[in-house]
């Protein structure tokens, strides 16, 4: 038992914590708010508080944990919605007082069924038994490694009963874990495999693997939120993790009722119980935004470890990296870049360097995918935390305020963004490798005649640039741009997204050799592209026939 | 926000060892709590409030809000109310204007309340928050079609030095309304001169008269620390009229800039590790401690809606006070000088995040969203033609790019332009919207379906 000495917000000075460990959680004063140790000296501690600490005076009695700071994993995590802690808030009051009672611990039962035989030896991370949870995966429970002594017959279950004996350990369906240290695997895998997001700007021109990590940096007002929230409901991932670290109330009240109503297009069943929502929102405690992001990958390993693939959604990366830096100005650390801490890069690579497809210890594969929004001040992506994530994600997609503000979502820029793995994405689909090409290759060309237009006048390039610009138009208007509102533009299937392609491909085509036959140029710029442009919203089978209405009109213009 | 008897400070009198800037440092008897309410007692006899910012074994660090000018280490004696700062709250305050830290400006007796709430507040659980989905009409036709208030929502007005932005906010505070149901407006006044609040005092003057509004007026020559109380006060009175009394209320805080410059103040007095221009690092997590208590809760009346209105600095949206604004609040209206007459607001670099969810039908009118969106489309191409107008000429501009031209000279003149004592309702600024729109001919319009144009394009003759 110590005592607590100095409180300054959430940085708290305690005496007497002799035998104490670095990163051991402790609780403080009467109301035991939760806390971590960050710097001893001697029996001498500092604490970083992860509540508000009003009223907490030196005097008060600080405690041990004995343990660091940890989550607790269970089946009842898909379809909750926690805090930093991974505490639920869901049947918490309507204020979150750190003074009052803790909640009522969650005693649901669950039906578990065995999968493993009493006798027979269980290496560690393979599977002793499954939990079924509605419509969700189902909740595998994982061997400590050993022979299995005793395994519970198949019916209901509580959270915290044994269901198995293993190699000497009582297994039950929940534990608790630490949230700093990454969870064991047996081998990384280092082939991608795309994760399809829906987006087609994403998955034809900026892939992500499964496993892979994005920074989406973008100032406010560029749909940095809109586009995450699109990814969390669409993507193919098995369980979504999205973890609001700092950003708004209301836009997570949105993703929560949203999620709740929206069908999963793969199960049938709620997008909510495949999903897992950290919400620790802007005004909630900030340490507890430092913890949650670790909180969220330490969720994202433990389904990993499961076999699924899973994808971890942080907005805000910047909100968090603030938080580091508030405690380190608390803490009096000498700053180094704009007051950041001098181990800010080596934080943001310890949170994305957790993300990986792997093959588990009880040899299944799962992955985890970080896609982490980044918020530059002044939109400035130049500072530190912009630059330094973007030298530890094999993706990044930077939102564009030009675009944004031409109501062109998602705002993502092409010539801005880069996705190291996509060449070798791309060429594990037939075609896949030429038609990104193709498609990359106007853009950048349509991206260099615009330059040269905005200072000689569009109407006195020669005709091939002037197709150029079309072209880029056509495929900025027709196949970049998005619409979330969209029921079914949503969502968009990759063989759709390669469909969508190669129709506006065929168009640009025909233009190029209509100009090269000597058709005047402006006559093809006055064609009507509506059916071509509309196509995104059509079903898949009518196309090809919008397609070619506009290659018949493009013709007639001979 | 539960109802206790007054809880009155243990008389406990200690030493003041140091004074520096705003800030007091004293030795305690016994430990006092970090965040707690301090009285300060002047050899005069004279009283001032302060807050623990610091507390280390028996000394603790306390911010007086109306500064330190005059206290003498000798004779001054600090006691501790054991617990945060606390005010009381209740329909007392309706009607009521009083200086930024509470106390009664108009004549009146203090204001009493039978419970009470710690100015701080405690975080919303956001699975009880319900996503905001209904208007607030502030009979401006330019916020009210474009930029539309969704109960529950904050936005912020960005302007930038020497606009009447004060003067918008004033008309918001004085015409809002939630279409008949009760509406109650909280005006915080930070750091305002003498006479831009006697403008908002007269503007206001009916809706306090009528017993909707509180007016808290911090003055640009009060003492500075007050003004980081000032919204919090505001705010407090505002979320027990929201939540426990049912109203609709719209919280304005104007200058936040002037807010901010005073947390930048107290964080140089105690030497803090400064961030931008000086900020101090925290300076997001106290905004968003503000502005974060906005809202609407599931299964209970009542919405929360705040305005933050603050000038930019050299116009610069870009400095850290707009900018984390900006990444807190859910939308903005800018104000700038390109755009001609009063309200100046530029409506293409204005957004409301939350407007898709307040308006159409049952709600505003059922085009609303997309004769927003049209008016916007419209514009943006109409700015464009400017840009090329200037560089080669409007003679050699098509006539696509004339008639665009045309629709922004009629929403500048028709809808945009409104006096300041001009209440407009939802039909005129419809009207005015649809007079705007049918400058295009009606091939043009198409992010309107046929019905609507039925409905409201008018044929020119």
């Amino acid at each position: 038992m110590g005592t607590v000495t100095r409180v300054d917000g959430p940085l708290v000075e305690i005496e007497g914590l002799a035998g104490a460990a670095m990163f051991e959680s402790v609780v403080l004063g009467p109301h035991r708010l939760p806390g971590e140790i960050i710097a001893l000296r001697g029996d001498r501690a500092t604490v970083q508080a992860y509540e508000y600490t009003g009223g907490l005076a030196p005097g008060q009695p600080a405690e041990r944990r004995g343990a660091p700071l940890s989550a607790r994993l269970g089946p009842h995590l898909l379809g909750g919605v926690f805090d930093g802690l991974l505490r639920p808030l869901g049947g918490v009051g309507m204020w979150l007082d750190p003074a009052a009672p803790p909640a009522r611990t969650d005693d649901r039962s669950w039906r578990f069924t065995p999968l493993a035989g009493e006798g027979r030896a269980a290496p560690r991370g393979t599977t002793l038994g499954s939990v079924e949870s509605g419509s969700s995966p189902p909740y595998l429970v994982l061997s400590p490694g050993g022979e299995v002594a005793r395994i519970r017959p198949a019916g209901p279950c509580p959270s915290r009963a044994p269901v198995a004996v293993v190699g000497g350990v009582e297994v039950t369906l929940e534990r608790e874990q630490p949230v700093r240290r990454a969870l064991p695997y047996a081998a990384r895998l280092p082939e991608p495999v795309p994760l399809t997001t829906g987006q087609r700007v994403v998955d034809l021109l900026l892939p992500v693997s499964l496993g892979g990590t994005v920074a989406v940096p973008g100032g406010f007002g560029t749909g940095k939120t809109v586009l995450l929230q699109q990814i969390a409901k669409w993507c193919d991932a098995d369980v979504v993790v999205y973890v609001g670290c700092g950003e708004r109330g209301n836009e997570m009240a949105d993703v929560v009722a949203e999620l709740g109503e929206l069908a999963d297009p793969r199960t049938g069943g709620r997008l909510a119980d495949r999903t897992v929502v950290i919400a620790n929102t802007s005004n909630m405690p900030m340490m507890a935004r430092e913890a949650s992001v670790y909180t969220g990958v330490t969720v994202a390993e433990h389904f990993r470890d499961m076999g699924y693939d899973v994808v971890v959604i942080a907005d805000s990366t910047s909100r968090w990296a603030e938080a580091l830096r508030e405690l380190g100005s608390r803490r009096g650390a000498l700053p180094a870049e704009e007051g950041y801490p001098a181990d800010l890069a080596s934080a943001l690579a310890a949170f994305y360097e957790r993300a990986g497809r792997v093959t588990t210890l009880g040899g299944a594969t799962g992955s985890v995918t970080i896609i982490g929004a980044v918020s530059p001040p002044g939109g400035d992506m130049t500072e530190p935390v912009t630059a330094q994530t973007q030298r530890f994600v094999r993706t990044l997609w930077a939102l564009d305020r030009d675009l944004a503000y031409a109501r062109h979502y998602p705002a993502v820029s092409w010539p801005g963004s880069f996705a190291r793995d996509a060449d070798a994405m791309a060429a594990a689909v037939p075609g896949g490798a030429e038609r990104r090409g193709r498609v990359s290759g106007l853009l950048a060309e349509a991206e260099r005649v615009s330059a040269l237009a905005e200072l000689v006048g569009a109407g006195t390039l020669p005709p091939q640039e002037r197709v150029a610009l079309l072209a880029g138009q056509l495929i900025a208007e027709g196949f970049l741009r998005q619409s979330a509102l969209s029921p079914r533009d949503a969502f968009c299937r990759p063989e759709r997204t390669a469909l969508l392609a190669d129709a506006l491909l065929a168009v640009v085509d025909r233009c190029r050799t209509l100009v090269e036959g000597q058709v005047p140029v402006a006559r093809l710029e006055q064609q009507d592209f509506t059916p071509i442009l509309r196509a995104k919203e059509a079903p898949e089978k009518e196309i090809a026939a919008l397609r070619d209405t506009v290659l018949a009109a493009l013709e007639g213009s001979r | 926000m539960t109802a206790r008897a007054p809880v009155w400070a243990p008389v406990e009198y200690t030493d003041v060892v140091e004074l520096r800037g705003p800030l007091i440092v004293v030795r305690t008897a016994r430990g006092v709590g970090w965040d707690e309410q301090a009285s300060i007692e002047l050899e005069t006899g004279e009283r001032r409030q302060g807050l623990v910012l610091e507390a280390d074994h028996d000394l603790a660090v306390v911010q007086v809000f109306e500064g330190t000018a005059g206290i003498r280490a000798e004779g001054t004696r600090v006691a501790f109310a054991g617990h945060p700062l606390r005010i009381p709250v209740g329909p007392g305050w309706l009607g009521r204007v009083c200086d930024g830290r509470g106390r009664p400006l108009d004549g009146g007796p203090p204001v009493f309340g039978a419970a009470d709430a710690a100015v701080n507040g405690l975080p919303l659980n956001p699975t009880l928050r319900e996503p905001p989905s209904e208007p607030v009409l502030t009979g401006v036709s330019a916020i009210d079609l474009l930029t539309t208030l969704v109960r529950g929502q904050k936005i912020a007005v960005f302007s930038v030095g020497g606009l009447p932005h004060l003067e918008l906010a004033a008309q918001i505070a004085a015409q809002a309304n939630a279409g008949g149901e009760t509406f109650t407006v909280v005006f915080a006044a930070i750091g305002l001169t003498h006479a831009d609040a006697a403008t908002v005092r007269d503007t206001l003057e009916e809706r306090s008269a009528a017993g909707e509004l509180t007016l808290l007026l911090n003055l640009a020559d009060d003492p500075v620390i007050e003004r980081i109380l000032t919204p919090r006060l505001a705010l407090t009175i505002a979320e027990h009229l929201a939540f426990a009394m049912g109203h609709h209320v719209l919280v304005v805080l104007a200058d936040m800039t002037g807010y901010c410059e005073a947390v930048r103040e107290v964080s140089a007095a105690r030497g803090e590790i400064p961030a931008r221009r000086a900020y101090p690092g925290y300076l997001y997590s106290d905004l968003a401690s503000l502005y974060e208590r906005c809202g609407r809760v599931r299964g209970r009346p009542g919405s929360l809606t705040v305005l933050p209105v603050l000038t930019m600095p050299a116009g610069d949206i870009t400095h850290p006070v707009p900018d984390l604004t900006g990444y807190i609040t859910e939308g903005q209206i800018l104000l700038t000088r390109d755009v001609g007459p009063y309200p100046h607001i530029d409506p293409l670099s204005s957004l409301s995040r939350m407007m898709r969810a307040g308006v159409g039908a049952g709600r505003t009118r059922p085009e609303h969203a997309d004769l927003a969106a049209q008016i916007v489309a419209a514009l943006s191409r109409a700015r464009q033609a400017r840009e090329l107008a200037e560089l080669v000429g409007e003679s050699a501009l098509g006539e696509g790019d004339r008639r665009h031209l045309a629709l922004a000279e009629a929403f500048t003149r028709r809808l945009l332009a409104q006096r300041g004592d001009e209440p407009r309702s939802l039909a005129d600024t419809f009207g005015r919207a649809w007079e705007v729109v049918s400058v295009l001919p009606r091939r043009d319009l198409t992010m309107l379906s046929p019905e609507a144009l039925d409905a409201g394009y008018r044929e020119r003759r």
